[in-house]
C-alpha cells in the first residue's frame, strides 16, 4: 500500500465501522463489539504506519477535485505533515482506549450499539479534520464532530442535566461555527483556494487584504471548538456524558480540533499582530480563570473539565507566541494523561458510587479498591501538575519556554506582550493546576470515614487501558528531543529559568493545597455529606448515570458543594462560590442571549396567535355570518321561493335583453 | 286565424296559472295552476307549430309528451297531497314549513371554535 492509501484508511475505516455499527446494532448484537473496537485499532495502527511512512521528510500533499463549483474548487485533499502524522496516532490511540475502556464501562448498556457507532464517528471525523488539505473538508469534519458530541453527551439522555448539557454543547459551539464558516469564505476569496497549502503560499506572498479580520473570525470557531473564553461553558456541562466520552471529547477529538486548525493555519494568524495579542489575552482569561473555576468544582469529572479548558489555554498561548511546535508537544503529552485521568475518574465514579468529591473525602480504603486507578491517576496527576520527570513537565515547559522566548523579544514578528502575557498567566496557571491537582488526588484518595463500598473488581480491560495510557504519561517527555524535526525544527527542550520557576510554582501550589488540605479535613468529621450509590452489581454506566442525576437534588448544584472541609474553598476564600459557578458566566449569557431571545419568542408567538390568527379566522367567520344572514330568508314556504325565482328570472331576463339590444343598437 | 289570438290567450292562461301557484293557499289549487301553466305552453306549441307550418309537426308531437307528462306529474303529485292531508289533517301550503331555518337550531355540523366564539 503506498503511503496515500493508508492515510485514506485511517479515517475511512472508523467511517466504515460507525455505519456498520448503525446498521448491524439490532439486528446481530454480537457483531457491535468487533465492529467497534476492530476498526479503530486498524485506524490507530495504520496512522502508526503513515507516521512511520511519512517520517521527518518534507509533508506529503495529495488532492483531486471533488467538484466544480464555479468559482474556489473544492478538493478532496491529504497533507501530511509532522503535525498531521502525529496528531493522528494520538487521536487512533486514544479512540482504540475508549473503545476497549467503553466495552467494560457500558458492558450492561441497552444503547451501547449506537453509542460506539457514534464514538468510531466521532474518530473518524477527527482524523479527516486531522489529514485534510482542503479547508471545505476540514469543515464536514469539523461538524459532524460538532454533531457527534450533540448525541454523545447527551446519551444518558433520561437526566435532565444531560439534555441541557447535549444542546449546550451543540448551541456554544455553533455560535463559534457560525463566524469560523465566514473565516473560511473570508479566507478562501483572499486567497483563491480552499487548499490549506495555496493558503499558506499565499500568506506568505502577502496576498491576504484582511488578515485580522480573518483571523478573529477563524478564532471565534476555535474559542467554541476549543471551549476558550468565552466559549467554554459547554465543556464543563458536557460532564454529564459518559466517562469515555469525556475522556475522548476532552483528549484527543473535539477540543484538540480547534488548536489543531489554528497550528495548521498559524501564518494567517501571525499575519495579524492584533490576532495574536486577542489569542494571548484569550489563553491568559482561559487559563487563570479555568484554574480557580477547577479549584471550587465538587464534581471529579467537571475539575478535569476545567482543566481541560486551562490546558488548551496553554495550546492556545503557545500559538499565540508562534510556537505550534510546543502547542503540538502539549496537546499530545496532554491527550495521553487527560485521556487517562479521565478513563480512571470513571474506575473512582463507579468505586466510590458518588461523582462527588465531597463524598469521596468521607470514605476511606478507596486507593485500596482501586489499586489501578489510584497509580496511574497519581501519575497522570503529577503529569497535569507539571512535575518533571513527566510527560507534562516537557510540553508544559516548552510552551513557557516559548512565551519566555517572545517575551525577551526574541521572537521575529511576534508581539512582546502576547508573550509577557501567556508566560505570567502561564506560571500562574501553573501554580493554580498543582493546587487542584493536589486538592482533587487528596480528597478522593486521602479520605476518611467509613470504608468505602465494594463495587467489586473493576473488568480488567478498563485497567488495561489505564496502564497502555500510563506509558506515554510517563516517557512521552523523552520524545522532546526528538520532535522538533517532526515540527518546525525549533527546540522544545525546557530552558533553566522557566522549568525552575515552573516547577517551583507548582510545588509551593501543591504544598499550600496540602497544608490547607491538612487544615481543613478535621472538620470533615463534623459536617456528614454524600449520598452513594451502593449499587454492587449494577454496572459503571449506571452508577454514573445516578450519580449525575443526583448530585443537583443532593448538593443543591451541578458544580459545588456547600463543603466546609474543602481545601479549595480555604484558599479562595470569598471567591469560592463566584468561582464554583463558573465565574457567573452561565448567568451573563442568560442574560444577553437567553433573555432576548425569549422576549422575541413571546413577540413572535403574539404576532401569530393574535395577529396572524386574527386574519385565519375572519376568513372562516366572515362566510359564516354571511350564511347566517343568508339563512333568513329560508321561510319554509314554497311560494316564496318561488316568487323569489320569478323574480330573480325577470330581473336576468330584462338584463339580457337590455344588453342585447344595447349592444346590437 | 291571427297568431295574436291564441298567443295572448296563452299569456292570460300563464298568468293565471302563476298567480295561482304564487298565491292560492289549496295545494290541489296550486296543482291545477300548473296544470294551466302546462297547457298555456301547449297552447303556444300548437298555435307556432301551425303558424310556422312544419312538416314534421314537432311542436303537435311535442304537446302529446307534455300532456302525458302532466298526466304523470299530477297523479304523483295528487297523492302525495292526500299522503300531506292524512298526516296533518290539512292540505294548506303555507303550514307545511318544515324545511324552514328554525332561530334555535345551528346549522348541521357544531364547530368548536363556533362555540368559543359565541362564548367570548
Amino acid at each position: 500500500m503506498t503511503l496515500t492509501t493508508t492515510a485514506v484508511l485511517v479515517p475511512l475505516l472508523p467511517f466504515l465501522g460507525a455505519v456498520a455499527g448503525l446498521l448491524l446494532g439490532r439486528r446481530a448484537p454480537g457483531f457491535v463489539r468487533p465492529l467497534a473496537v476492530l476498526p479503530t485499532l486498524a485506524a490507530a495502527v495504520l496512522a502508526v504506519a503513515v507516521a512511520v511512512g511519512q517520517g521527518t521528510g518534507p509533508a506529503t500533499d495529495v488532492a483531486t477535485e471533488l467538484t466544480p463549483t464555479g468559482s474556489i474548487p473544492i478538493d478532496l485533499a491529504l497533507h501530511l505533515d509532522g503535525f498531521a502524522v502525529l496528531i493522528a496516532v494520538l487521536v487512533g490511540v486514544v479512540a482504540t482506549c475508549v473503545q476497549l475502556y467503553s466495552t467494560g464501562y457500558l458492558r450492561n448498556d441497552p444503547r451501547y450499539a449506537s453509542y460506539a457507532a457514534l464514538v468510531s464517528l466521532f474518530t473518524s471525523a477527527m482524523l479527516l479534520v486531522v489529514y485534510t488539505g482542503d479547508l471545505m473538508m476540514l469543515l464536514v469534519g469539523w461538524e459532524v464532530m460538532g454533531i457527534c458530541s450533540y448525541f454523545l453527551v447527551g446519551h444518558y439522555w433520561e437526566t435532565e442535566a444531560a439534555r441541557a448539557a447535549s444542546l449546550k454543547a451543540f448551541v456554544v459551539t455553533k455560535l463559534g461555527d457560525v463566524p469560523f464558516l465566514f473565516g473560511i469564505f473570508a479566507l478562501a476569496a483572499d486567497a483563491g483556494t480552499f487548499r490549506i497549502t495555496g493558503i499558506l503560499g499565499s500568506v506568505a506572498s502577502g496576498g491576504l487584504d484582511h488578515p485580522t479580520l480573518i483571523a478573529l473570525l477563524l478564532l471565534a470557531g476555535v474559542a467554541g471548538k476549543s471551549a476558550q473564553f468565552p466559549l467554554h461553558t459547554w465543556l464543563p456541562d458536557a460532564m454529564a456524558g459518559p466517562t469515555p466520552v469525556s475522556a475522548l471529547i476532552h483528549a484527543a477529538t473535539m477540543v484538540a480540533a480547534g488548536i489543531y486548525v489554528v497550528a495548521r493555519l498559524l501564518p494567517v494568524f501571525a499575519a495579524s499582530a492584533a490576532a495574536l495579542v486577542v489569542m494571548a489575552v484569550m489563553a491568559a482569561l482561559t487559563m487563570v480563570g479555568s484554574g480557580l473555576a477547577a479549584l471550587a468544582q465538587d464534581d471529579i469529572k467537571r475539575v478535569l473539565a476545567y482543566s481541560t479548558v486551562g490546558q488548551l489555554g496553554y495550546m492556545l498561548g503557545a500559538l499565540a507566541v508562534g510556537d505550534r511546535g510546543a502547542a503540538v508537544f502539549h496537546l499530545i503529552s496532554h491527550g495521553a494523561f487527560k485521556a487517562l485521568l479521565f478513563l480512571g475518574a470513571g474506575v473512582i465514579i463507579h468505586a466510590a458510587g458518588t461523582n462527588s468529591l465531597a463524598a469521596m473525602s468521607r470514605m476511606s480504603g478507596l486507593a485500596r479498591r482501586i489499586p489501578d486507578a489510584y497509580w496511574t491517576m497519581t501519575v497522570a496527576l503529577l503529569a497535569l501538575a507539571a512535575i518533571p520527570p513527566f510527560a507534562g513537565f516537557f510540553s508544559k515547559e516548552a510552551v513557557l519556554g516559548a512565551a519566555e522566548h517572545a517575551a525577551t523579544g526574541a521572537a521575529h514578528g511576534i508581539p512582546g506582550a502576547a508573550g509577557w502575557t501567556v508566560l505570567v498567566s502561564g506560571l500562574l496557571t501553573a501554580l493554580l493546576t498543582a493546587a487542584y491537582a493536589t486538592r482533587l488526588w487528596l480528597r478522593a484518595f486521602r479520605g476518611t470515614g467509613v470504608e468505602a463500598p465494594d463495587h467489586g473488581r473493576q473488568p480488567v480491560v478498563m485497567n488495561a487501558v489505564l496502564w497502555a495510557l500510563f506509558l506515554p504519561t510517563v516517557a512521552l517527555g523523552l520524545a522532546a528531543p526528538l520532535l522538533p524535526e517532526w515540527f518546525d525544527g525549533r527546540s522544545l527542550a525546557p530552558t533553566l529559568t522557566t522549568s525552575v520557576l515552573g516547577t517551583g510554582i507548582a510545588l509551593v501550589g501543591g504544598l499550600v493545597t496540602y497544608a490547607a488540605w491538612r487544615h481543613t479535613t478535621a472538620l470533615a468529621a463534623r459536617t456528614p455529606i454524600g449520598a452513594v450509590v451502593a449499587a454492587p452489581d449494577a454496572g459503571p454506566e449506571a452508577a454514573e448515570e445516578t450519580a449525575i442525576a443526583t448530585h443537583a437534588a443532593v448538593y443543591g448544584d451541578n458544580a459545588g458543594a456547600a463543603d466546609p472541609a474543602d481545601p479549595g474553598r480555604l484558599l479562595l476564600g470569598p471567591l469560592q462560590p463566584h468561582a464554583a459557578v463558573g465565574f457567573h458566566l452561565d448567568a451573563v449569557y442568560s442574560v444577553l442571549f437567553v433573555r432576548p431571545v425569549r422576549a422575541a419568542a413571546t413577540l413572535v408567538r403574539f404576532l401569530d396567535r393574535e395577529v396572524v390568527d386574527t386574519y385565519v379566522r375572519g376568513a372562516g367567520a366572515a362566510p359564516r355570518w354571511l350564511g347566517a344572514a343568508v339563512r333568513r330568508a329560508q321561510t319554509g314556504n314554497v311560494q316564496t321561493y318561488l316568487g323569489a325565482l320569478l323574480a330573480g328570472s325577470l330581473v336576468l331576463a330584462i338584463a339580457a335583453v337590455l344588453v342585447a339590444t344595447g349592444t346590437g343598437a | 286565424m291571427h297568431l295574436a289570438y291564441p298567443a295572448v290567450l296563452a299569456v292570460l292562461l300563464f298568468c293565471t296559472g302563476l298567480y295561482g301557484v304564487l298565491a292560492r293557499r289549496n295545494a290541489i289549487l296550486v296543482l291545477m295552476s300548473v296544470e294551466l301553466m302546462l297547457n298555456a305552453v301547449n297552447l303556444n306549441l300548437v298555435a307556432f307549430d301551425v303558424w310556422l307550418r312544419d312538416t314534421l309537426h314537432a311542436g303537435q308531437a311535442l304537446t302529446l309528451f307534455t300532456i302525458a307528462i302532466a298526466a304523470a306529474e299530477i297523479g304523483i303529485g295528487l297523492a302525495i297531497v292526500l299522503l300531506v292531508y292524512r298526516n296533518r289533517g290539512s292540505s294548506d301550503i303555507d303550514r307545511l314549513r318544515d324545511l324552514a331555518e328554525k332561530p334555535g337550531a345551528a346549522d348541521g355540523e357544531p364547530q368548536p371554535d363556533t362555540t368559543a366564539e359565541a362564548a367570548a
